[in-house]
């Protein structure tokens, strides 16, 4: 079960964030925060999955942009690994070559891709197109 | 990493930084997004964060209100305050607005409208009901793109209660011609099943027919469902175990489309979910794990790619085959590929290969033999994470002659672990380990004890409360040998000393209470140690500034039971009267004690008599004795007594103390508190000594020790069951002892053991070899294994179970009556509370109902009616469950519920069940719930065009009664016709379920009689109904039910009140009561058919819910506590 889906830079900086479990305005900041300290003190050596409080963090670093989520114990953490790298390479079709800028900028179409991929914590779709074909046929009605 | 991914990494290099990117351009662009983005990325300090967005939000504010406001420029509003309300800014004045959009806006703008809502709002948020229109209009839009986004909304959140205005709508869709808005259907449905199982209950059969969808999509969708359903009822989908088998054949051997590949891994994430469903079924089940062998096998045949996601699959591969009936070769080749996990170099396989170890060596412990010394190496790692994954996998194959050991590896770890949430889990291990194994190990105080006194020190006051009580109470009980006890406590007593002798002013305060009452209670044990040294000892932690005034008490409770002469004497005078004048009135009160006591050796004697832990103190708990007083009390104009939850309310109010306001040992508290005063009830324990006949008084009617009078205040009061465990060790140990002679093999081994702390030796190998024979001995043979931690959840439960049911009890000694003038109150406050407390439980023996078979059975007229069984039908099971595909099922519904009795057609029934068919003669059922009782209702249908004969149906229970209200008709049934029994049901034994084994026989017009058994289940939670109750009724009968369980729920989180909206989940599915919520605690009640009751006492803690259950009912509370656990988890 997934608890939540971040993005964030290494200056701690959130770029996305989506909740899957109810968390108080007020505690997601800190969340945040752990998390991004969490990715920044482990090197690239060191495990992908880390330990937090009743839960796991899975991240994934793009440059200067980690991509971490939240699962609970019982979840596979490597699929959910290999979910983000699907998750970017759909960014990255979507926006041929994705950047922080684009993710900032389109906050809200990068959401509408996650809430395709992702719902009530479990993953719904995979396949890239599928995951697209909502938002790609709003953006023709938009031009058109 | 796999050099795919690598290749995929650098692809993507437009992610590194905020200039050189095409990104950029838009920067200079003039929008406000665009001015805010700037404003985000140029920040330098939270100040100036704090600034820009609080500027942000007023400008936002003003806009959205404003009429002019294009819809347009509403949606770039509304990206913008998703923007800050992700920053951490609150934007609830957007809330509106984005509904607003959302109905208003065009297709793009909608969606922004939608996703605002999405984000911005909680599930149970009231704005949402607004949004149910829009997403009604949606609905039925001509443009699919709208129908998408409304389904999309729908399966992330919608008011429960308005589910029924939609699911028409929704369920058209499921016949859509476009897969996605097939698939988003499936998905809303999923959504509607999760938050209202019940509203959802008659498209059952749709769910099937998704699964059999042409689009993969679909079907993929309907998984999770299934996923959902076989979770909480795997007996009723094993059916469906071949069509899963078949369709992650197809995934598999590649038939699905391209485009569902993931780096030419067809739909990786879809094959996990198979698995996961298939190990669900295929778990205690050798049949339908037969189907799987094949494709298991060919699953981990195909996984062979050298990338993540094949290892992922692998990983559910290998879980799946262990979960399952197993089947040697495939062991032996899941056990292969998991080496490779655990051996690769890849620091991620290696984890998951751990955490798969882990899981495995609860079925076969000697696979980690397999792996030792990858094991041994993980220990080592740097990588925290991964030696942590280690000592869970250590844990899990502890046995008594490694246990030192592990325990000391695990002691290490948490010498360095920073994190809280690990420390506390991981000291609450080895108190665990420590506690276990003390008796099977040959017990070694030293051992023991140090082992101890590390987890007190490194748990500090994170400590899980119950492990000191628990410590405590294994060393005040002790074990059979009289004399082995006194070493064990001679040794915590000279190691304490040496601690106080040292530095104490690091110990943890929770460690020094221990400390207290152990030098208190055994410091006597040690002839050559003065009381007064003692004392002295003592008397440091008073002056220490660390020291928390709880602590305080504890220490000068000891003081007063250690009754020094000379010196010391004066010493303990200067701290009672340094002490007397305290602000803080508990410590005012011990100080009172500890000077009369003092003073009177005497009295001190008797009141606190030495080496009495082990005997049993009779506790009148009606506290008739001061009859007499109360009333004098009360004529003299004394105040009324309060009810406990009066004062419960008053005291949550003052101060969060950590209090148990149901405590067993509850009439006494209700007299010492009142000595005291009003603080804190819990605190008791001297006063009680008072009004008992020593220090040692416990619960009442328990015969175990009884010395815990302390620390049950502080630690609450739950149990460490010695005896209960010892016997269950017992034979185990013979079992090992005997494999020892018999099995030569361990020797060398065991050798090891006895030296188990490596000596340091020039070559590492040889260490780690070392290491490696006392980590894993005794693993070979499986009867050495005890099995720890998730596996045995049920140990915590039955500890608690020893304890003596609350009888009457007689106070056997007099009492001395406090001289304190605040007195009065308190004694006349007593004398409403024994109507309370004495008041017996109610009862009363169930209905007795005549036994199973219906009248018609019994019936003589048919004398000449051979049980004929016809051999290929004589064993024939049906569960309660349709076949696939069977789409007709649904239809026969409204028919049959017709036919229910008339009385019986008002209440709510169950969905009407097909049972079986066969031969013309359909059987159905569902059960009605009245209001006291539960009616099984049987219906017999006749679809042939001739006469069915001696119709016979006999249905059975273990768990329950079953007695025949009205029996079919059943010398003949006219073709079409249906026949109606009704049985009237009530509760035997508490279960979480209720099987019910039916027979029916019947005489097709032609041929030979027929005999078909089938069975229904029925959940705890039909039986169940609320018991209104008063506080005070509540409050008497909880004392006198001696059954219980205690356990953490988790609570749900809806934003609002957790405590509320978890009840108000347990209400509605359970139909509990609940009696009053004060502050973070509830009590709540019901009921089994009215004489069975069982009440809840819930505690929000920590972030879950406590939960204790009580009931006079065996096996009641932890039936209801495992339906409440499953009435949360379901949300």
């Amino acid at each position: 079960m997934i608890k939540f889906v971040i993005m964030v830079n290494q200056q701690g900086q959130t770029r996305l964030s989506k909740y899957y479990e109810p968390v108080e305005l007020s505690k997601r900041a800190a969340l945040e925060a752990v998390a991004v300290r969490c990715c920044l003190s482990r090197g690239k050596h060191q495990c992908s999955f880390v330990e937090y409080k009743d839960f796991k963090l899975v991240y994934r670093q793009y440059a200067a942009l980690y991509v971490v989520v939240g699962v609970s114990d019982s979840e596979n953490e490597l699929s959910i690994y290999e979910l983000i790298q699907n998750f970017v390479e759909v960014l990255d079709k979507y926006f041929s070559r994705v950047s922080e800028l684009d993710i900032m900028f389109n906050l809200d179409s990068v959401h509408i891709i996650l809430d395709e991929m992702i719902q009530n914590g479990h993953i719904v779709e995979t396949n890239k197109s599928r995951i697209l074909a909502p938002l790609t046929a709003i953006d023709k009605m938009a031009d058109g | 990493m796999s050099d795919v991914v690598e290749k995929t990494l650098t692809a993507l290099p437009s992610l590194l930084s905020l200039d050189s990117q095409p990104g950029s351009a838009k920067l200079s662009s003039n929008s406000k997004l665009g001015n805010l983005i700037r404003g985000i990325t140029e920040l330098t300090s939270k100040h100036e964060e704090e600034k820009l967005i609080q500027r942000e939000l007023l400008l936002i504010k003003e806009q959205v209100s404003s009429p002019n406001t294009t819809m347009r420029q509403m949606k770039e509003l509304m990206v913008r305050a998703i923007y800050c309300e992700m920053l951490g800014y609150g934007v609830s004045f957007s809330y509106i607005h984005a509904i607003k959009l959302a109905q208003q806006g065009n297709v793009l703008e909608k969606r922004v409208g939608y996703l605002a809502v999405s984000l911005f709002l909680n599930e149970g948020h009231e704005l949402l009901l607004l949004l149910v229109n829009t997403v009604l209009k949606d609905l039925q839009s001509t443009n699919l793109i709208e129908v998408c986004m409304a389904l999309t909304v729908v399966s992330q959140m919608f008011p429960k209660d308005m589910i029924p205005a939609i699911l028409p709508l929704v369920e058209e869709k499921l016949n859509h011609p476009k897969e996605i808005i097939r698939r988003k259907a499936v998905l809303a449905l999923y959504k509607f099943y999760l938050i209202a199982p019940n509203q959802v209950q008659h498209i059952h059969n749709k769910f099937r027919k998704a699964l059999c969808d042409k689009d993969p999509g679909v079907m993929s969708a309907s998984l999770h469902i299934y996923l959902q359903l076989i979770q909480e009822n795997p007996e009723g989908y094993k059916d469906l175990a071949p069509s899963f088998v078949t369709i992650l054949k197809q995934v598999v051997g590649g038939k699905l489309p391209m485009d569902f590949n993931y780096h030419s891994v067809p739909a990786p994430w879809l094959q996990i979910h198979l698995l996961r469903i298939l190990s669900l079924l295929g778990k205690n089940d050798q049949s339908t794990s037969e189907i799987m062998y094949e494709i298991l096998d060919e699953s981990l045949r195909r996984a062979e790619m050298n990338h993540n996601i094949t290892y992922a699959i692998l990983y559910e591969c290998v879980k799946c085959i262990y979960t399952i009936h197993p089947k040697s070769d495939l062991l032996e080749k899941a056990a292969k590929c998991m080496g490779n996990f655990v051996l690769s170099p890849k620091i991620n396989l290696k984890y998951l290969g751990l955490k798969a170890l882990t899981y495995v060596v609860q079925q076969d412990p000697k696979l980690a033999l397999q792996h030792q010394m990858t094991i041994i190496e993980c220990l080592d790692h740097p990588d925290l994470i991964i030696k942590r994954e280690t000592l869970e996998l250590l844990f899990r194959i502890t046995n008594d002659q490694n246990v030192t050991v592990i325990v000391e590896k695990m002691l290490d770890f948490l010498r360095i672990s920073e994190d809280d949430h690990t420390t506390i889990d991981l000291v609450g291990k080895v108190a665990e380990l420590a506690e276990k194994y003390f008796r099977t190990y040959a017990p070694d105080n030293e051992w023991f004890i140090d082992t101890m006194n590390t987890v007190f020190s490194l748990g500090g006051d994170l400590l899980q409360p119950d492990i000191p009580n628990s410590f405590l109470k294994l060393l005040s009980e002790g074990f059979d040998s009289v004399e082995e006890d006194k070493k064990l406590r001679l040794f915590a007593v000279n190691s304490y000393i040496s601690l106080l002798q040292g530095d104490s002013s690091k110990l943890p305060q929770r460690f020094l209470q221990v400390i207290c009452w152990v030098l208190g209670e055994y410091s006597h044990l040690r002839e050559d140690l003065e009381p007064g040294v003692v004392v002295r000892l003592l008397a440091k932690l008073l002056d220490m500034k660390s020291s928390s005034s709880e602590t305080k008490c504890w220490v000068l409770m000891a003081m007063t039971k250690l009754c020094p002469g000379g010196a010391a004497l004066a010493l303990v005078h200067d701290v009672s009267e340094t002490y007397s004048s305290s602000l803080d009135t508990m410590l005012r009160q011990r100080a009172q004690e500890l000077q009369i006591l003092s003073q009177d050796s005497e009295l001190q004697a008797k009141v606190l008599p030495r080496s009495a832990s082990m005997e049993p103190v009779e506790v009148d708990s009606s506290l008739s004795f001061l009859d007499g007083f109360v009333s004098e009390a009360l004529a003299a104009g004394a105040a009324p007594y309060k009810p406990p939850h009066q004062r419960q309310e008053e005291l949550s109010r003052s101060k969060a103390l950590n209090l148990e306001p149901y405590g067993l040992s509850l009439p006494i508290s209700i007299s010492s508190c009142s000595i005291t005063d009003r603080q804190s009830p819990t605190l008791l324990s001297i006063s009680s000594g008072l009004s008992g006949d020593s220090t040692d008084f416990s619960h009442k009617g328990s015969s175990t020790a009884l010395k815990l009078d302390g620390v049950k205040r502080l630690w609450g009061r739950d149990g460490y069951l010695a005896q209960k465990e010892q016997t269950e060790e017992a034979p185990r140990i013979e079992a090992a002892s005997a494999v020892r002679s018999a099995d030569q093999l361990g020797d060398n081994n065991a050798s090891n053991s006895q030296t188990p702390n490596p000596t340091p030796s020039p070559e590492c190998d040889q260490e780690k070899q070392q290491l490696a024979s006392s980590l894993f001995v005794g693993l070979a043979s499986q009867s050495f294994l005890h099995q720890m931690g998730k596996s045995d959840p049920t140990s915590q439960r039955f500890r608690r179970k020893t304890k003596a049911s609350g009888s009457a009890e007689q106070i056997t000694d007099p009492l001395v009556s406090p001289s304190d003038g605040s007195d009065n109150l308190l004694y006349k406050s007593l004398l409403d509370s024994l109507d309370l407390d004495v008041s017996p439980p109610e009862q009363t023996a169930g209905l007795v109902a005549p036994n199973g078979s219906c009248d018609a059975e019994e019936e003589p007229a048919d004398a000449d009616v051979k049980e004929i069984e016809t051999p290929p039908v004589r064993d024939e099971r049906v569960t309660a469950e349709a076949s696939p595909h069977d789409d007709p099922d649904g239809s026969k519904d409204p028919s049959l519920a017709s036919h229910l009795p008339a009385e019986l057609s008002a209440l709510s029934h169950s969905k009407v069940t097909l049972l079986f068919s066969k031969q013309n003669l359909d059987v159905s059922a569902c059960h009605v719930q009245k209001e006291d009782s539960v009616v099984l209702v049987v219906f017999i249908s006749n679809c042939s065009d001739s006469f069915l004969q001696q119709i016979r149906l006999q249905v059975d229970s273990e768990e329950l009664e079953v007695s025949c209200v009205s029996d079919c008709p059943s010398e003949e049934l006219k073709s079409h016709s249906v026949a109606v029994c009704q049985y009237f049901l009530t509760v035997k034994r508490p279960s979480v379920h209720f099987d019910l084994s039916a027979t029916v026989s019947w005489q097709p017009p032609a041929g030979l009689p027929l005999t078909t058994q089938f069975s229904y289940r029925l959940p705890l939670a039909t039986f169940v109904r609320a018991l209104k109750l008063s506080t005070e009724e509540y409050g008497a009968m909880w004392l006198a039910f001696s059954h219980d369980t205690k356990q953490n729920l988790t609570l749900i989180h809806d934003g609002w009140d957790p405590l509320a909206a978890t009840l108000d989940v347990l209400k509605r599915k359970l139909q509990l009561h609940v009696v009053e919520i004060i502050g973070v605690e509830a009590i709540v009640a019901c009921c089994l058919q009215q004489d069975q009751p069982c009440l809840m006492h819930c505690r929000m803690h920590a972030g879950m819910l406590a939960v204790w259950l009580r009931s006079p009912v065996p096996d009641l509370p932890d039936c209801l506590l495992y339906c409440c656990q499953r009435a949360l988890q379901e949300l």
